[in-house]
C-alpha cells in the first residue's frame, strides 16, 4: 500500500482484477448463485442485475469499512445486514422508478441481493479488516466478477434460447419463417445450472491451480 | 378450501421447488449438500423456519407494512405506505426468529438442538427464506395460505438438497473430469435434477 504508487497500486490492482478470473466469487467461492441464475434469461436483466449488485457492493463494503472500528463484534452481523438492507431499498426504488419494467422482471431478486452470499462474505472478509479505498475497489472486482459469470451465462441463454440479444433478433428463429430452432432448454431452469456448470469446466480447464482435489 | 390448500402445497413442493425452479438458497444448497446426513440436518431447519417466518411476516406485512394497513390504529394513518421498508422488516423478522428458535430448541429439545444447532445461525441468511416471504408480498396470500406455502417450499427444498446430496455421495466412485470435479459436476447434477423435477409441471391437485 505505497503511497507513491498513487491509488493503483500493486494492492489495489489486485483487489480489483483477482476476483474476475483468479479467485471468482461466483465460480471458484460458490457465493451469490442464487440470483446469478435467476435473472440471466435474458441479457438486459442480467446487466441490471450486475450493476445493482455492484453498486450494493460497492458501498456497503465504504460504508462498513469506514465504521469497522465502531462496530461491537457481536452485534456486527445485524450492523452488517442494517446497511446492506438500506442499501437495497434505495436501490430498489431507484430501479422503480428509472426502469420499472425491468424491475418488474427482477421481482423479488433485487431484494435478494440482501442475502446475497457475496455482499455480506465482502463485508465480513474484507471491508472489516481494510480501509475504505481498498474496500471499494474489492466491491467494484467482486461485482465485475459476478457480473462477467452473469452476462456469460445471460447472453448464452437470450441467444440460443431465444435467437435474441437485448431483444434484438440474430438468429432468425423458424416461428418468424427464419431458420433457427430455439433450444427451449436454455431458457429453463435446467439451462443455467449446466452452462454455469460448463463455465466453471471451461475457466478450471484454463487455470488448473483451482481444480479441486480429489476426496 | 382444502383442495386450494393441498394445490399451493404440491405447488410450492414440486413445481416450484425453492432450489431447482426459482435458484433460492443455492449457495448453502451446494455447500451443505456433501453428505446425506447434514443435508437432512439442514433441511430439518430449512423446513422449520420458513414455516415459522413465511406467516410472521405476512401478519407483520398486514397489519403494520401494507398501503393502509395502519388504518386500524387512526383513521389518519390510513395514508401510509410503509411497504418499502419491506426489505428490512423482514430481515430483521427472520434474524430474530431464527434467534428465538435456537433459544425454544435448547432448552425444550436439546437432541434436536444438536442435529440443528449449527444450521440456524446459517439460514437467517439464506434467500430461500427471505425469497419466501417477498414472494409471499408479490402473491398476495393470507395468512392460512403463507403458513401452507412456507411449509410447502422448505420441504421442496429439503427434498431437493436431500436428494442432491444422496447423489454427491454416490459420485465419490465416479471418474469425473478433474476441470468438472466438486463444483462443476455438482452444477450439473443439479440441472439434471431440475429436469427431473420438470415433469411435476403441470400437477393439479
Amino acid at each position: 500500500m505505497s503511497a507513491q504508487h498513487g491509488i493503483f497500486g500493486k494492492a489495489q490492482r489486485e483487489a480489483l482484477i483477482d476476483p474476475l478470473f483468479n479467485n471468482n466469487p461466483i465460480a471458484l467461492q460458490v457465493l451469490g448463485v442464487c440470483s446469478a441464475l435467476a435473472v440471466t434469461t435474458k441479457l438486459e436483466t442480467a446487466v441490471v442485475m450486475s450493476i445493482a449488485l455492484t453498486v450494493v457492493l460497492t458501498f456497503s463494503n465504504v460504508i462498513i469499512s469506514l465504521m469497522r472500528n465502531f462496530i461491537p463484534p457481536s452485534i456486527r452481523i445485524v450492523v452488517q445486514l442494517t446497511v446492506i438492507a438500506s442499501l437495497v431499498i434505495i436501490t430498489d426504488q431507484v430501479l422503480k422508478a428509472y426502469v420499472f419494467e425491468v424491475s418488474k422482471q427482477l421481482s423479488v431478486f433485487v431484494g435478494l441481493i440482501i442475502t446475497n452470499c457475496i455482499v455480506m462474505g465482502r463485508a465480513e472478509a474484507y471491508a472489516m479488516q481494510n480501509g475504505p479505498v481498498l474496500s471499494a475497489l474489492d466491491g467494484v472486482g467482486n461485482g465485475l466478477g459476478y457480473s462477467l459469470v452473469l452476462i456469460v451465462v445471460a447472453f448464452f441463454r437470450e441467444l440460443l434460447g431465444s435467437g435474441k440479444l437485448f431483444g434484438l433478433t440474430i438468429l432468425n428463429p423458424i416461428t418468424e419463417g427464419g431458420w433457427y430452432n430455439p433450444n427451449g432448454l436454455m431458457v429453463l431452469a435446467p439451462g443455467a445450472f449446466f452452462l454455469i456448470g460448463f463455465f466453471i469446466w471451461g475457466l478450471r480447464a484454463w487455470k488448473p491451480e483451482q481444480i479441486e482435489p480429489e476426496e | 378450501m382444502l383442495e386450494s390448500y393441498l394445490s399451493l402445497f404440491a405447488k410450492a413442493t414440486f413445481v416450484e421447488n425453492m432450489a431447482l425452479a426459482f435458484f433460492l438458497g443455492m449457495c448453502s444448497f451446494l455447500a451443505v449438500s456433501k453428505k446425506v446426513e447434514t443435508a437432512i440436518g439442514l433441511g430439518g431447519a430449512v423446513i422449520f423456519v420458513l414455516a415459522v417466518t413465511c406467516p410472521a411476516n405476512q401478519v407483520i406485512h398486514e397489519y403494520l407494512l401494507r398501503e393502509g394497513a395502519l388504518a386500524w390504529i387512526s383513521p389518519e394513518l390510513a395514508e401510509v405506505d410503509l411497504s418499502f421498508l419491506n426489505f428490512l422488516v423482514f430481515i430483521g423478522t427472520i434474524a430474530a426468529m431464527v434467534q428465538i428458535v435456537e433459544m425454544v430448541l435448547d432448552r425444550y429439545s436439546p437432541s434436536l438442538y444438536a442435529a440443528l444447532g449449527v444450521f440456524l445461525p446459517l439460514i437467517a441468511v439464506n434467500c430461500a427464506i427471505l425469497g419466501a416471504s417477498l414472494f409471499m408480498v408479490e402473491r398476495d396470500y393470507n395468512f392460512g395460505e403463507s403458513l401452507v406455502y412456507g411449509l410447502g417450499s422448505g420441504i421442496g427444498w429439503a427434498l431437493a438438497v436431500i436428494a442432491l446430496a444422496a447423489i454427491r455421495e454416490r459420485m465419490r466412485y465416479s471418474n469425473v473430469p478433474p476441470a468438472l470435479r466438486g463444483l462443476g459436476i455438482t452444477f450439473i447434477l443439479t440441472g439434471l435434477m431440475a429436469i427431473g423435477f420438470m415433469a411435476f409441471a403441470g400437477i393439479q391437485l
